[in-house]
């Protein structure tokens, strides 16, 4: 690799308690595969979907405090962050305060003026252009043959096109391929970019229990035995609150909600503490048996 | 549908100031429905999102400012990726809630509440403590019992913190609050 993989790390409030999981899952696997992540140093909260929906310049002076803290790193390649909610808020920042006057507006409520200049990705983004499915899949040593995955995207990785600049906004496909690479199955699933219901868990729950219901109910039908996510407020709706759907809707799925950094690691042979699996709250252990008891099965 | 009487509604200060917030021309919307059709909250809303951009069209600042859409969007972008007008509906949603606040309007105060407590979680701490904010939540609203059943299944996980991940600069996170608050003040 000619370019170096070095970038500013910012976890996100979650990957410190509700997707502890992810969090540790991303950095195993880039270690894995050779992407090394510099924690921001200090980092503090973006402000997510709440600061965002009270003042514009307020939302953008949390995530670019976040920006010039990563501006202090040397010789990174840009910012990346595991969470699509944080994600969104700082490349909205960042796009915003291409306008003088709005960079101005956001400079006076921070302690010293951001450059705003590295550009801001996702860790799905690094992996999926940077190294590609291919270079993932060259390093598998324990695919995932027979696991049949639907990948579950969120609202907002890669929309609205013109600020995500990522993937396809209709049907993105990077998650897919990247499963493929580490060996699983995946099933044509038409919600990809459907929301679940967001933050709405709390305030307003039927919200949650009707969108993501509808999630889950399609993705069993599609012929998935688990769902791929790559947000935490998405996973959490969906894995955490899969009881209460069940309760609300009269259903009775049990399909365990994976991040897609702990199926890529699973595939690379990483294990315990890198993956966190056990964190889950709807259990993998009998669908990961099945699987490896069918793959030794066919190798005999 | 109530009978709109434009001449006496139409309030232009409003429609001028939504379309500066914005930065986006409401003018531009034919009512094609795409961002309706597509909004995955409209049988929660009182007001589908393309009502609210011909509400917009015609000036009625009261009726959209104390509608429940603005509080129930999620912004989940779907209506800004599909409008074939390429606007930026999301984010009208989004500034429409800004003066919604201002004018003291939230008819789905559960989910002010929420965003108020969150806020203040970061203001204190710097990130956002999950049990805390949780806590006051809870005592804002008075429903303790809502998530009985997930804090059941989360605290074995080890999942939540006990106590807050304050950071080493949480004072400069305090100083864009109060400046953000000394501007507001001044306006
Ligand atoms: S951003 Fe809001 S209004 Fe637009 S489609 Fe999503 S929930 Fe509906
Ligand atoms: S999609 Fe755009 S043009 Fe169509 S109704 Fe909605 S805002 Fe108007």
């Amino acid at each position: 690799m000619s370019r170096s993989l070095r970038f500013a790390y910012y976890p996100g409030c979650s990957g410190q308690g509700t997707s502890i999981e992810y969090d540790r899952s991303t950095r195993g696997i880039c270690r894995a595969l050779g992407i090394e992540l510099v924690d921001i140093p200090d980092w503090s909260c973006c402000g997510s979907t709440p600061a965002h929906t009270v003042d514009h310049v307020l939302s953008a002076a949390l995530s670019a405090r976040n920006i010039l803290q990563a501006e202090s790193l040397k010789d990174v390649r840009g910012i990346i962050t595991p969470c699509p909610s944080c994600l969104t808020n700082l490349k909205t920042a960042a796009r915003r305060m291409r306008d003088a006057d709005f960079k101005a507006r956001v400079d006076s409520l921070l302690d010293a003026p951001c450059r705003n200049d590295l550009p801001v990705m996702s860790v799905l983004q690094v992996i999926y252009q940077e190294l590609g499915p291919e270079a993932v899949k060259a390093r598998v040593t324990s695919p995932l043959t027979g696991l049949k995955v639907a990948p579950y995207y969120g609202c907002i990785m890669n929309r609205p096109p013109e600020i995500m600049d990522f993937d396809d906004c209709e049907n993105p496909i990077a998650m897919d391929r990247l499963m493929l690479a580490a060996g699983a199955e995946v099933m044509p699933f038409p919600l990809k970019v459907e929301c679940c219901g967001a933050s709405f868990g709390v305030a307003r729950n039927e919200v949650v229990t009707r969108l993501s219901g509808k999630l889950l109910d399609a993705a069993a039908c599609c012929g998935a035995s688990a769902m791929v996510t790559a947000c935490p407020l998405c996973q959490m709706n969906l894995d955490l609150r899969q009881g209460q759907i069940n309760r609300a809707n009269g259903s009775r799925h049990d399909l365990p909600i994976f991040y897609y950094t702990q199926l890529i690691g699973m595939a690379l042979g990483l294990n315990g503490s890198d993956l966190m699996l056990d964190k889950l709250c709807v259990d993998p252990k009998t669908l990961l048996r099945h699987m490896r008891a069918a793959q030794s099965a066919a190798a005999s | 549908m109530n009978v709109i009487n434009m001449k006496e509604s139409y309030d232009a200060e409003f429609v001028r100031a939504v379309e500066r917030e914005s930065g986006q021309n409401v003018s531009l919307c034919y009512q094609c429905g795409n961002c309706t059709a597509g909004c995955p909250y409209t049988e929660f809303y009182d007001l589908p999102v393309s009502r609210i951009m011909r509400g917009l069209q015609a000036g009625q600042r009261d009726a959209l400012l104390s509608c429940r859409s603005l509080w129930l969007c999620a912004t989940c972008e779907s209506c800004t990726t599909r409008c074939p007008n390429n606007i930026d509906v999301a984010t009208i949603m989004d500034v429409l809630r800004h003066m919604a606040r201002k004018a003291g309007k939230a008819p789905e105060p559960a989910v002010k509440t929420f965003c108020d407590a969150f806020l203040d979680s970061v203001r204190r701490h710097g990130r956002v403590f999950e049990m805390g904010l949780m806590t006051r939540y809870m005592a804002r609203t008075g429903r303790f019992l809502s998530d009985v059943d997930l804090s059941l299944k989360v605290l074995p996980k080890r999942k939540l913190a006990m106590r807050p991940h304050d950071i080493v600069g949480k004072e400069s996170i305090a100083r864009i609050y109060e400046r953000y608050d000394r501007k507001e003040g001044k306006q």
